[in-house]
């Protein structure tokens, strides 16, 4: 062949390839776009939590294991519900528990009237917008949805548990049969059909509200305007989008 | 420059080597990178759709009161106007769907009740609680309607 032939022949190789691999993508693979039904750029999820009127009764708790079919042993959980013990003058050491997450309510422990403070803080994921969790995933099998929810992709999960560490609030576990992680997703089968999420809708005193902030009518912005509110660990910039109404500074 | 050309079969393999190694990046790329990756981050795209695709329990107050139009005009004489259905019935989605394939279970107040008003201190003082040393009949239903807790259950003929 001629150097010139050769030359001709590479520079079409080296150029069209790239051009195949797009026209393979686009026209082999098909479109991943969702039905036209829900828009994701429409959407900002997040979470409220009025602390002052969980009772702790585990609806929560119940419901989330059945709609998500989360295993009910080991007691594993994509929400629970901690009980606070706090004595005034120790803020620093509060007392907390969770008998299997709050499943079975939580057995009296302590008395009234011995100067302490006792409450609920129901606990979920954060959907924090700068997830520490999806920062360390190696394969790219957890994410921010473009609507704000901290997704899991279950077929493309390792199980690496680098994720289940990096998470500060606790708020993930690895399936024991999958053996890949798994974590509250916010109902987003849920919330996407226009439904609100299995333990708001089984909240009996409306401790939880799932919010969309990008919908300007929606009850969220008065509840944030309204209440002093709170993130969990603010100090780790995590971008938490559970917000809680009435958190006490002993909560972790 | 005939010389910095003159033995061009070097050239010639090095460039088939370079063609032959994108050839294999792009092939490796097309096999192993699963469709939609990036299309919205690192992340496959069709996991959103996945995520959605899982099926529903819990039916949702709307579906309920589609059919039991009556309960929530009963429900706003009392306290647990704004409870929604499921938080008591527990999830019916199933039946929503089929209402002569699946049926709801009448949850027993006995054991219904206690889960939400059993006394507890860690619980908000303003909400009613009872002990069950002080206040406990054989069952709640016998003088509390669930729907109207302030109201006693009316008898169905």
């Amino acid at each position: 062949m001629e150097r010139r032939a050769f030359l001709e022949a590479a520079g079409k190789v080296l150029l069209l390839t790239p051009a195949a691999a797009a026209a393979l993508e686009h026209g082999l693979l098909g479109s991943t776009e969702n039905p036209p039904e829900y828009k994701q750029a429409d959407h900002w999820w997040g979470m409220a939590i009025d602390i002052g009127k969980c009772i702790g009764c585990g609806n929560c708790v119940r419901a989330c294991k059945t709609e998500n079919d989360v295993p009910l042993e080991p007691y594993y959980f994509r929400t629970w519900v901690e009980r606070y013990h706090v004595n005034p003058d120790d803020q620093d050491h509060p007392e907390v528990d969770s008998p299997n997450g709050g499943y079975d309510g939580f057995p009296e422990k302590y008395r009234a009237g011995d100067g302490t403070k006792n409450f609920f803080v129901p606990k979920l994921c954060n959907h924090c917008a700068h997830s520490p969790c999806v920062q360390v995933c190696p394969v790219g099998a957890t994410f921010e949805s473009p609507d704000g929810v901290v997704l899991v992709d279950r077929t493309y999960c390792l199980g690496c548990r680098y994720c289940v560490q990096a998470c500060p609030y606790g708020c993930r576990y690895i399936h024991p049969e999958r053996q890949t992680v798994d974590k509250c997703s916010l109902c987003y089968h849920r919330i996407t059909k226009g439904l609100t999420t299995a333990c708001c809708e089984t909240c009996p005193t409306g401790a939880r509200m799932l919010g969309d902030l990008k919908d300007p009518k929606d009850p969220i912005h008065e509840f944030l305007r309204v209440n002093m509110v709170q993130v969990l660990k603010p100090q780790m910039a995590t971008g938490s989008k559970t917000w809680y109404a009435g958190l006490d500074g002993s909560v972790r | 420059m005939s010389r910095l050309f003159g033995h061009k079969e070097h050239l010639v393999r090095m460039a088939g080597l370079f063609a032959a190694g994108i050839l294999v990046f792009l092939l490796a790329r097309a096999l192993f990178v699963p469709k939609g990756f990036g299309t919205y981050g690192h992340y496959r795209a069709g996991a959103l759709a996945d995520n959605r695709a899982y099926p529903v329990k819990f039916a949702g107050r709307d579906a309920c009161v589609e059919c039991h139009t009556d309960v929530p005009d009963a429900l706003k004489a009392g306290k647990h106007a704004r409870i929604r259905c499921e938080a008591c019935h527990g999830p019916l989605a199933a039946h929503a769907q089929d209402p002569t394939k699946a049926k709801g279970v009448k949850p027993d107040p006995k054991v219904l009740c206690v889960k939400c008003h059993l006394a507890n201190v860690a619980k908000p003082q303003g909400f009613p609680q009872i002990d069950p040393k002080e206040h406990l009949g054989p069952n709640c239903g016998e003088c509390h309607d669930p729907h109207v807790p302030g109201q006693e259950p009316q008898k169905k003929g």
